[in-house]
């Protein structure tokens, strides 16, 4: 084998990268926190007993889930071009991103919601509480503990969907490393280096979702024990 | 001596915890031993020790001329002569009865299909099933689970048989059957090392009596020593139990 | 440059796109499946060694995204002097990213047999392979099932990343055409009816066959 790995090559473009690295991260931050508020009101809207809120929340959650991220993407974005809507790339990627994972969280959360136990229900019934303070108080906030893990899985996997928007050309890390490979012809050192810095991205946020799950969920941090 | 089990100063811990604190008992040929006494008193451990369930600290076991203590024992040569029976059945569920008593004559013993057949209706026959022998696990009580599991390990025919309190997650009414079978074969000429609570069948069963108190062998004896207890500790034991 | 017409051609070089993404998507669960069956062995060995050095790999594919592990085969191959075609390269990156995460499903699957279960088989003198394969595997292949089909649906939206190295798959034909056409809404709208049409069975079997499981449990 010929060929010899030089990854000095890229040294000097450690600010794009870093760049890139941040920019994903904003994005991903940026469609967490969007999409956990739109996921919820989907997942609320989903078990409403108006059938048609219902089953308008089922289809656009069946329709995300079962056609791929990029499809979703490029529909927005050169769909809402096409109408004569030039979104910035940034801004249609977050849009196309909040789109995509609140479907999933909208699934998540529902699932959490529907393992309240019935007794609970009718004990905040019995008690006087108003529908949207049973939602809040005895349904919500304990559905979100439960379901916590599968919920930060879906956004780390969101973060790394994040690549995907770099073929609308946003100049998040893959972008980026689109942009340096042409460059330098550096092209497998510099996904290797790319991958390594996800692998990164994804152990911080790992680290993150586990000190935020430990801040928010003092009962659990207590008892240990899940609800 | 022809003890076929033999533990000699047996110590073991689970972690801080020393659960056996030097346990001896020798079994010999045919011999049914009930082992008594309340739970955490080791008594289960005991057992699980004598089929390598669980490896000890010190101390020797010799089980049918295995020596389970060595680290470097052929854990299936001993599991050979060593049948076991738990609380909890374990059943395979995927499997039919007869499918269940075949898998390891067929997969370890190597035998045939036809012979192996023969050997499941034999040993289902001795349990009072042999018209179960197409019946998936579920389908079947508590009780007859049980009287399965015992049929599995007889098909293995081993030398000796474990029961780990075999009857304790069955209801009252099915534990007789369960016990019955047992009966029979300790009249066979089994030999068995029983883990149980009933003392009715401890009394009227056993050879010799073992009553097992925090990690030690406190009393031994024959039936009669449920109604006569030299210690204390047996004489608070058989007051509660009753 | 002129805007084409959108016409049924259009809608039959789709359908060859199809294809295309029902094969890659075959490809990549067929040998991801065996890749991913050997990595869930790894992962339940009884060594510890094996156990975490398997683990630490999965997690590593798992901590990438897939578009970079493609690119990062493409271009990998390419350097080692193999003429990579796009289905070879998006096949292995495919089967890579597959073998992950039905290792780790699979996996699940088997440690929720109950222990005692083994503890069973090896007390009948089988050896931890033989009661691996006629007493866990065939429990945890019935608890495997749902999930797997699940799974499959991911392979298959992912397949769609094949197109940035020039397979013309699903996606690709539809942005080829969308190149051409401008009805992005039109175009992209039936690419996605498309995958949908692929998916959302295989979504509704999973779900049918998680219900089924439980019944039969209860």
């Amino acid at each position: 084998m010929k060929y010899k790995f030089d990854f000095g090559a890229l040294a000097e473009y450690w600010p794009q990268f870093v760049d890139g690295a941040l920019l994903t991260l904003e994005m991903t931050v940026l469609s967490t926190v969007s999409g956990l508020v739109v996921g919820t009101l989907v997942a609320i809207g989903r078990r409403s007993e108006n059938k048609l809120l219902s089953r308008l929340c089922g289809a656009y959650v069946e329709t995300v889930r079962n056609t791929p991220f990029l499809i979703q993407l490029f529909f927005i974005y050169f769909g809402l071009a096409s109408a004569g809507l030039r979104l910035p790339v940034v801004v249609a990627s977050v849009i196309a991103m909040v789109f995509n994972v609140a479907a999933y969280t909208a699934e998540i959360v529902r699932a959490g919601m529907d393992a309240t136990p019935r007794g609970q229900l009718e004990a905040a019934d019995s008690l006087g509480m108003s529908l949207p303070q049973i939602y809040w108080h005895i349904i919500l906030r304990p559905a979100l503990e439960r379901v916590y893990p599968a919920l930060t899985g879906q956004y780390i996997l969101m973060m790394l969907s994040t690549s995907v928007t770099s073929q609308i050309s946003a100049e998040e890390l893959t972008g980026i490393a689109n942009n340096i490979q042409s460059n330098t012809f550096r092209s497998f050192e510099t996904f290797i280096v790319v991958a390594g810095i996800y692998l990164l991205l994804t152990l911080i946020l790992k680290a993150g979702f586990w000190g935020l799950g430990l801040a928010l969920f003092t009962r659990r941090r207590r008892l240990g024990t899940s609800l | 001596m022809s003890a076929v089990i033999e533990l000699k100063d047996v110590h073991k811990s689970f972690g801080q915890v020393e659960v056996l604190k030097g346990v001896s008992l020798a079994v010999e040929r045919g011999e049914a031993i009930a082992v008594i006494g309340r739970s955490g008193s080791g008594k289960s451990t005991a057992l699980r020790c004598v089929n390598r369930l669980e490896t000890i600290q010190s101390g020797e076991i010799n089980v049918c001329g295995h020596p389970v203590h060595d680290p470097k024992l052929d854990v299936r040569k001993l599991r050979l002569d060593v049948g076991i029976v738990f609380q909890s059945y374990n059943l395979f569920p995927h499997l039919t009865v007869e499918e269940n008593i075949m898998l390891a004559p067929v997969t370890v013993k190597k035998l045939r299909k036809a012979e192996a057949r023969a050997l499941a209706a034999q040993a289902l026959a001795r349990v009072g099933l042999a018209e179960k022998a197409q019946s998936y696990p579920e389908q079947l009580s508590g009780g007859q689970q049980q009287r399965v599991a015992i049929a599995r390990s007889l098909a293995m025919q081993p030398q000796v048989m474990l029961f780990d309190e075999v009857t304790s997650a069955l209801d009252p009414e099915l534990t007789g059957e369960v016990l019955r079978v047992m009966e029979d074969l300790a009249k066979g000429g089994m030999t068995m090392l029983v883990v149980t609570h009933e003392m009715g069948f401890a009394r009227k069963v056993a050879d010799r009596i073992v009553y097992m108190h925090q990690g030690r062998v406190w009393e031994v004896g024959d039936g009669s020593m449920l109604a006569n207890p030299q210690t204390p500790e047996l004489r608070a034991f058989m007051a509660h139990d009753l | 440059m002129l805007a084409q017409p959108f016409t049924l051609a259009h809608v039959g070089y789709m359908l060859n796109g199809v294809l295309w993404t029902l094969a890659l998507s075959a490809l990549a669960f067929v040998f991801g499946g065996i890749a991913g069956f050997g990595v869930m062995l790894l992962r339940i060995s009884r060594f510890r060694a094996v156990r975490i050095a398997s683990l630490v790999v999965v997690q590593i594919v798992q901590g990438i995204p897939l578009l970079v592990i493609l690119f990062a085969v493409y271009f990998g191959l390419g350097i080692f002097g193999f003429q990579v075609a796009p289905i070879i390269a998006a096949g292995v990156a495919m089967m890579i990213y597959s073998a992950a995460f039905l290792a780790e499903i699979w996996r699940g699957c088997v440690e929720a047999v109950p222990r005692t279960q083994f503890e069973a088989a090896e007390c009948l003198a089988l050896t931890r392979w033989e009661a691996l394969r006629k007493v866990i595997l065939p429990q945890a292949f019935r608890l495997a099932i749902p999930p797997t089909v699940g799974f499959m649906v991911q392979v298959v939206k992912s397949t769609s990343l094949a197109s940035v190295v020039g397979f013309v798959e699903l996606t690709r034909a539809a942005q080829i055409i969308n190149n051409s056409t401008f009805q992005s809404f039109l175009v992209f709208g039936i690419a996605g009816a498309f995958y949908f049409a692929i998916c959302w069975p295989l979504s509704a079997w999973s779900r049918t066959l998680e219900r089924k499981l439980h019944v039969g449990r209860h």
